[in-house]
């Protein structure tokens, strides 16, 4: 913890480390995540709709088929159902795929597979069957997809006992993250903001987009290491109040804390499930306020979460009311898109608002 | 793990994965395709049991042959009015998408597809059922709409997002919503509409109602579960439903062999839960229509849900964010076996002597203005990449009857937040 952003590429926590490193976007660090655990165990597949040949609509898996073969790498039928039933299967038997949804606002037709088989599995079985599977989507908007490519569904997922729900918001933290995630034995939802797939959106839409280039986030080790499940990451350290955030909303809040000239201390959590309560507790019994920023919509959200968890351990260090900064509770517009976005308004005005009290 | 149990003395299994037999670089052809005569195909009774029937689910309903002419018993005998007004429908279709495209790869969209290539299987359906019949479309059939007369203004108002768009802007471009032209809305998650379509014919039979469904998804969107679960229901309560299958024989980049294509046809699909299937060229209008009146006369007669397979090909990408060089061959849209349907009806038409070059010239040319001065209009509504032109407050709008006290909060935090951010984002 309390690390700076300066030196996020030494940190990996208690992960192993790799010495060299090359500059990647995230979609590149994700498919070097996929080659790199796939070359060290055979038992690793990649499957999803779209994911073969072409590598994907996003092209997170370019180049692995023609590296590993077909049935290492395949296409699979239109049935979210089936790819999350089958990855359990194969799991069963004793591989560990990686099926891609599509996007995120595709994952419910693989519900019932998801939580009531993938995440149960291991408890009803007493161990004897696990589904050490990772369920790659992206999420998020800010890409003009309308209402079917751009939800934040990790909420359905936290309140699901038994899956682990990670959220990278770099391209180094996403590499880690998910050859943690494939090690892991038990379900991985890893959900990847596609609006920083290829530079840290800080929710200027008006503004020209960065990309990864100058951002130590996008300096990433070629090889083998890992970040570690359930540690957050202190990106800006600070004393006036606590933002806790993940994905794109980490250089939103960036921004906005930077705009305002608050003293914020801003915590990426990475990992939902299991959540680095500890980090939490720490940052806001230090700072005496918390904010919580997300970009799906707020109520039942992850940030109700967090509020209570705060208010549960923290309320005597507490000086304001927490606040939260999240997507409103309808689905998301096309044309109003940037209306909809906590963006850095919505995140000045809280900022506000919790400091004054 | 994988490998702790001992190997039997026993050959290996292998996994089997389908690969389309082209790909980039390839010299396409489609001699795999097995192409049968025109007019080859018996035309059974429109009441009679599936069970003698199944050949149809493996053969091809064609009508138009190779000389253009119309034959067989499948042959709707529509008059020279009937058929001119189908070929005007696809030439409008295709200028508009043509349109579309070009506006969304100029930025005044963030979104548009196509149905190149497969105009006739949306627009002769829409002739042949009745005005009143509910559709259930996927995103590829705006043919539909188009043949049922829905303003192309309004569309394009849609495709803009713009002050006169009547979905306000909340759905992604080409996701229209036309209830008084029996359109339901459109879906961005595949194969919803199909129960639902099912869901609405059981509920006209329920009530004695005399209006039909019809539905309509890709051969790719055959695999998920909403597809079976139709198919079940239709079967089990002899629902008044067709049910299209369209077999463009690409879903994104992924070929019909991932949605079953080697082992069967899509229409077979049907013979296993008892229902009538036809398996159809698709680039041949009349067969469409044909095919699509016989299960409509089905339907309205009490005697179940038709399965028809559109055979036909995607001629160009998915969507404008896709680029089809990149996983197929580029020989596959001129190889295609079955020909383009527009130029297939044109070329009956003119066999019959009811039409001539100068004619379609003239109408080309007719219609391209139409689809030009309909774009003008609604450019005039504005476009998407000029800013936001729904009034901010009608985010909230919609999402339930009556707006609850949390949503009316949230809609009093945005507005002041508009206010606080010092920029005009609603142009009213
Ligand atoms: C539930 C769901 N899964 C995935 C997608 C992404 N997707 C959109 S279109 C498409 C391909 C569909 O192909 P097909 O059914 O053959 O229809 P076509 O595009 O060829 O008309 C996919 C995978 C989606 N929209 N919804
Ligand atoms: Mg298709």
């Amino acid at each position: 913890m309390g690390a700076q952003v300066s030196d996020i590429v030494t940190e990996t926590g208690n992960g192993t480390e790799a010495p060299a490193t090359t500059r990647m976007n995230m979609i590149q660090a994700i498919n070097s995540a996929m080659d790199v655990v796939m070359a060290r165990d055979p038992d690793v597949i990649v499957m999803g709709e779209d994911v073969g040949y072409f590598g994907g609509v996003f092209r997170a898996t370019a180049g692995l088929q023609s590296k590993y073969g077909k049935t290492r790498v395949f296409d699979t039928p239109i049935t979210e159902i089936g790819i999350i039933g089958v990855a359990i299967g194969m799991g069963a038997y004793g591989l560990r795929p990686v099926p891609e949804i599509q996007f995120a606002d595709y994952i419910y037709p693989a519900l019932d597979q998801l939580v009531s088989e993938a995440a149960r599995l291991r408890y009803r079985s007493a161990g004897e069957f696990t589904a050490p599977i990772t369920v790659r989507s992206p999420y998020g908007g800010g890409i003009f997809g309308g209402q079917t490519h751009s939800q934040s569904p990790e909420g359905i997922f936290t309140h699901v006992s038994g899956i682990k729900t990670v959220i990278p918001a770099t391209p180094y933290d996403a590499k880690g993250l998910l050859i943690a995630a494939i090690e892991d034995n038990d379900p991985v939802l890893f959900l990847e903001p596609k609006r920083i797939y290829n530079g840290p959106f800080n929710g200027h839409w008006d503004k020209p987009a960065e990309n990864w280039s100058k951002h130590p986030g996008g300096e990433v080790p070629t090889g083998h290491y890992t970040v570690p499940l359930g540690q957050a990451k202190v990106v800006r350290a600070g004393e006036a109040l606590t933002v806790l955030c993940y994905g794109t909303m980490v250089h939103v809040c960036e921004r906005a804390v930077a705009e305002a000239g608050v003293d914020a201390e801003i915590v990426d959590l990475r990992t939902l499930i299991p959540l680095d309560i500890d980090a939490i507790e720490a940052s806001v019994k230090k700072t005496g306020r918390c904010m919580i920023v997300h970009e799906a919509t707020r109520t039942g959200g992850f940030g109700a979460e967090l509020s209570a968890l705060v208010q549960e351990r923290c309320f005597y260090h507490l000086e304001a009311p927490i606040e939260r900064v999240t997507g409103f509770d309808t689905p998301y517009p096309h044309s109003l898109e940037w209306a909809y976005f906590p963006g850095p308004v919505r995140i000045a005005q809280a900022l506000k608002k919790i400091m004054k009290d | 793990m994988a490998s702790e149990h001992p190997r039997a003395n026993l050959p290996p299994l292998t996994l089997h994965v389908p690969e389309p037999r082209f790909r980039p670089g390839d010299a396409a052809d489609f001699v795999a395709v097995e192409v049968p005569p025109a007019g080859a195909a018996p035309r059974p009774d429109s009441a009679a049991e599936p069970r003698g029937m199944s050949e149809l689910a493996y053969s091809l309903v064609r009508v138009l042959d190779d000389d253009n002419r119309a034959v067989g018993p499948w042959d709707p005998r529509l008059s020279p009015d009937a058929l001119r007004r189908l070929l005007a429908d696809m030439v409008r279709l295709r200028a508009f998408d043509e349109r579309m495209f070009r506006a969304q790869r100029q930025g005044k969209t963030s979104f548009y597809m196509k149905a190149t290539g497969e105009e006739a299987v949306a627009v002769a359906a829409a002739h042949a059922l009745d005005r009143d019949d509910m559709c259930f479309p996927s995103y590829r059939q705006q043919g539909l709409l188009i043949a049922r007369g829905y303003p192309l203004v309004d569309m394009m108002n849609q495709i803009y997002s713009n002050t006169a768009d009547k979905l306000g802007g909340k759905q992604l471009p080409i996701m229209y919503s036309a209830k008084d032209f029996g359109f339901f809305s459109i879906s961005g998650n595949l194969t919803t509409q199909y129960p639902q379509a099912v869901g609405w014919a059981m509920a006209s039979a329920a009530k004695g109602d005399t209006r039909i469904a019809a539905v309509w998804c890709g051969e790719g969107s055959t695999a998920e579960g909403d597809f079976h679960s139709a198919c079940t229901f239709a079967s089990v309560y002899r629902a008044p439903v067709v049910m299209n299958i369209v077999n463009n024989q690409w879903a994104i980049s992924s070929f019909s062999g991932f949605a079953g294509a080697e082992a069967t046809t899509f229409a077979a699909r049907a013979i296993g839960y008892g229902i009538a299937g036809l398996r159809v060229d698709g680039n041949d209008a009349l067969a469409v229509y044909a095919a699509t009146q016989w299960a409509a006369e089905r339907a309205r007669t009490n005697c179940g849900p038709t399965l028809i397979e559109h055979f036909t090909y995607r001629a160009e990408g998915h969507s404008t964010s896709d680029d089809p060089t990149q996983y197929r061959s580029a020989g596959e849209p001129t190889a295609w076996p079955l020909g383009d349907p527009i130029a297939r009806l044109k070329a009956h038409l003119i066999q019959i002597g009811e039409w001539d070059e100068d004619r379609h010239a003239a109408q080309d040319k007719a219609i391209a203005e139409d689809v030009r001065a309909a774009q003008k209009a609604a450019e005039k509504n504005g476009i998407l990449g000029h800013g936001l032109h729904q009034p901010l407050d009608s985010l909230f709008d919609g999402v339930f009857e009556e707006m609850p006290w949390h949503l009316r909060e949230q809609r009093q935090m945005m507005l002041d937040e508009e206010a606080a951010s010092g920029r005009p984002w609603a142009r009213k």
